[in-house]
């Protein structure tokens, strides 16, 4: 009880000190609302061939491969695929020609998206690619284990395809959170992005953030698209942000 | 908890001797031994209750007092503890009614006590359904299209209900009384052979759990997948706590009383709690060996992974020994709420999911916002507790009047309700 009562208070601390540590450092003209912890940011892990790309000065094409939360309805433009490339063209080198190409396996689990994967590699050629995937798995209870063996095997066929890989796990929804059980899920995939040494972007945790700290109300029934639109330009500019870092794409190559 | 020197008891000989027209003859096996009947265990009350609130807790939506709950400090969490708790009390009242009369009646009580579990499953599963219906119908937010995916299963009302009467199709926050079935089915079973052989019992029971791991064994759930938390390997917890309940407590007192063992408890404790925090401090993750990542990753709370008990086991060890049985704090006020929830245990863990439910629902259809998650914490706490006070009062009033005959052994909840 003692060791319990005192680690509590521990705990606490630190939780209290972590929000203090802000970024000050976000993308320069973002809204104050898109604002995320730099923790939430950073990888250890790298993109090598998008680093490669750019600074060769060829273009970059990026493939976004994910389900019906990858898109708004009826509002392609403000999706984040889009404002990530809005975002990534800004930043990057004049020069530069950005690509982002989307593509939608819709009510698919990992391991039915993962089949197409060979073929769907040798239609299009991205230098990095951004797997969206866990939502569907989690909706159907998918075994965890094989849903980890499914994004093993999808991960390999898109690194064996010659492309840098990132992935991107399930949208933070609090109001189906008593229906959907989301934690096997995210551990799964963290699991699988370490061992394969490639970045994770963690969606779920960053959108958390967001609405724990306030600026978005996700629990909100709202009919209307406009807090879809800036919660996805927000996940736009933190993904942007994020495949810059894990480049190392440092200042020389951006443009500030 | 479990424990050791300080349970008194009278083995099972002396039972015998003080019924000496107790019937037929029986195998008596001296290594088990019952505490004394109508000694409360209040320990196993106190952190039973805290159980149930943690759990409660827990199944809010993230919170300030979240923080508290033990999950954030280390491995295992509140559900270790309920379960634990339930084998412990479980063989403490059945394991006394099958020595005193007979295995059949035995199994005749602990059936009637699945019974009300079941009931209590449904119960809730109907107040699932109430609760999802309602949000798939009012919930148009196009951010979450794709969540909404879930309320698919509504279109097949005529499976998904059979199903759930089946315990095939469990809900998330459901799975807690469906393990806790299949647990006291196989009861019987286990004071059966508890009775005979505890530490062979309890040695089947690891090895149960070795081959759920090594052959993947699981429970199949509707509509697809497997049970949250896998009985095959839950069992593991629940026959460790019957074993203690039943004099195994009593011979590790040695182990428990060794400053190595709590030395050891605390290194691993501080430990998890190490690995705890990279979690949720990603920085500290750096400091942390690639190759000890790679091992210990997952840990499943599915199959109740080795370092989920050994975190659970460490726990005991330490409260055990810091936390003694005639601790005076046990008899305080403060902690009389606790003690009072964890005296009645299925009703205030059925109260507590629904509570949760219900605290969900205010949360997303009045307002949110941490004061409003606050108040709803407390005020199901509260709840919880006034719920355990009356059910309390009116067991009082209706032993009163009624006959005495059920009294101290007859009753599941003497206990804390198996």
């Amino acid at each position: 009880m003692k060791v319990r009562v005192l680690l509590s208070l521990i705990l606490l601390c630190a939780g209290l000190a972590a929000p203090s540590a802000r970024a000050g450092d976000a993308v320069p003209a973002a809204p104050a609302a898109c604002e995320l912890p730099p923790y939430l940011l950073t990888t250890d892990s790298q993109l090598h061939k998008v680093a490669d790309t750019v600074k060769a000065g060829k273009p970059l094409e990026i493939l976004v491969i994910g389900s019906r939360s990858t898109t708004i309805p009826a509002q392609e433009d403000s999706s984040y695929p889009a404002r990530m490339q809005a975002i990534l063209k800004d930043k990057l080198p004049p020069a530069e020609i950005v690509h982002v190409s989307v593509e939608i396996q819709s009510k698919k689990t990992a391991e039915e998206a993962a089949g197409t994967f060979v073929k769907l590699m040798e239609a299009k050629t991205p230098t990095l690619v951004i797997w969206q995937t866990g939502t569907v798995d989690a909706i159907r209870s998918i075994d965890p284990d094989d849903f980890r063996g499914a994004v093993t095997e999808g991960v390999a066929a898109l690194q064996n395809a010659g492309a840098d890989v990132v992935l991107m796990n399930l949208q933070y929804s609090p109001r189906t959170e008593t229906m959907i059980s989301a934690p096997p899920y995210l551990d799964n995939m963290r699991v699988v992005a370490q061992e394969h040494d490639i970045p994770l972007f963690d969606r779920f945790a960053i959108m958390r953030q967001w609405n724990d700290q306030g600026q978005f109300d996700l629990f909100s029934p709202s009919h209307g698209p406009e807090l879809a639109k800036k919660v996805h330009d927000c996940l736009g500019r933190a993904l942007a942000q994020f495949v810059i870092d894990a480049a190392h794409l440092g200042p020389g190559q951006q443009q500030n | 908890m479990t424990i050791a020197d300080q349970v008194t008891g009278s083995t099972i000989a002396g039972t015998a001797e003080a019924k000496p027209a107790g019937a037929k003859p029986r195998i008596v096996a001296p290594a088990i031994t019952l505490p004394a009947i109508g000694e409360r265990e209040l320990r196993l009350d106190l952190f039973r209750g805290l159980a149930l609130w943690l759990i409660f807790i827990d199944h809010l939506p993230p919170n300030l007092l979240t923080w508290f709950t033990i999950r954030n400090y280390g491995f295992s969490d509140a559900t270790e503890i309920f379960i634990f708790i339930s084998g412990y009390t479980a063989a403490f009242v059945y394991g006394r009614a099958m020595l005193e009369n007979g295995f059949l009646i035995a199994t005749a009580r602990i059936l009637r006590r699945v019974w009300q579990i079941y009931v209590a499953h449904v119960f809730l599963f109907t107040i699932f359904l109430a609760e999802i219906s309602y949000v798939a119908t009012s919930f148009e937010n196009p951010l979450y299209t794709e969540e909404m995916g879930i309320m698919d299963f509504l279109k097949q009302p005529d499976i998904t209900i059979v199903q759930a009467l089946l315990l095939r199709f469990r809900p998330v926050n459901m799975d807690v009384l469906p393990l806790y079935i299949v647990l006291m089915l196989a009861l019987p079973l286990i004071l059966w052979s508890m009775k005979r052989r505890p530490d062979v019992t309890l040695a089947l029971s690891a090895l149960l759990y070795a081959a759920t791991w090594e052959f993947d064994l699981y429970f199949s759930a509707y509509p697809n997948g497997f049970w949250a938390f896998n009985p095959l390997a839950w069992q593991l917890l629940f026959v460790f706590g019957a074993w203690c309940a039943l004099g195994g407590a009593r011979r590790m007192s040695r182990i428990l009383a060794s400053p190595v063992t709590m030395w050891i408890s605390i290194a691993y404790i501080v430990a998890a709690f190490y690995v705890t925090l990279t979690w949720y401090v990603p920085q500290l993750s750096h400091f942390m060996p690639k190759r000890l990542e790679q091992w210990m990753y997952p840990i499943d709370k599915t199959d109740l992974d080795v370092l989920r008990f050994t975190h659970f086991l460490a726990l005991a060890a330490l409260t055990v020994r810091f936390l003694p049985r005639e601790w005076p704090g046990l008899k305080s006020p403060w902690l009389r709420p606790l003690i009072l929830c964890g005296q009645h245990s299925l009703e205030i863990f059925c109260l507590g999911v629904f509570l949760a439910f219900a605290g969900h629902f205010i949360l997303a259809e009045v307002s949110g916002g941490s004061a409003m998650h606050a108040l709803i914490s407390l005020s199901g706490i509260l709840i919880m507790w006034g719920v355990a006070w009356v059910i309390s009062w009116y067991k009082r009033v209706a032993d009163k009047s009624g006959t005495k005959t059920k009294a101290a052994a007859g009753n599941a909840d003497l206990a804390g309700g198996g």
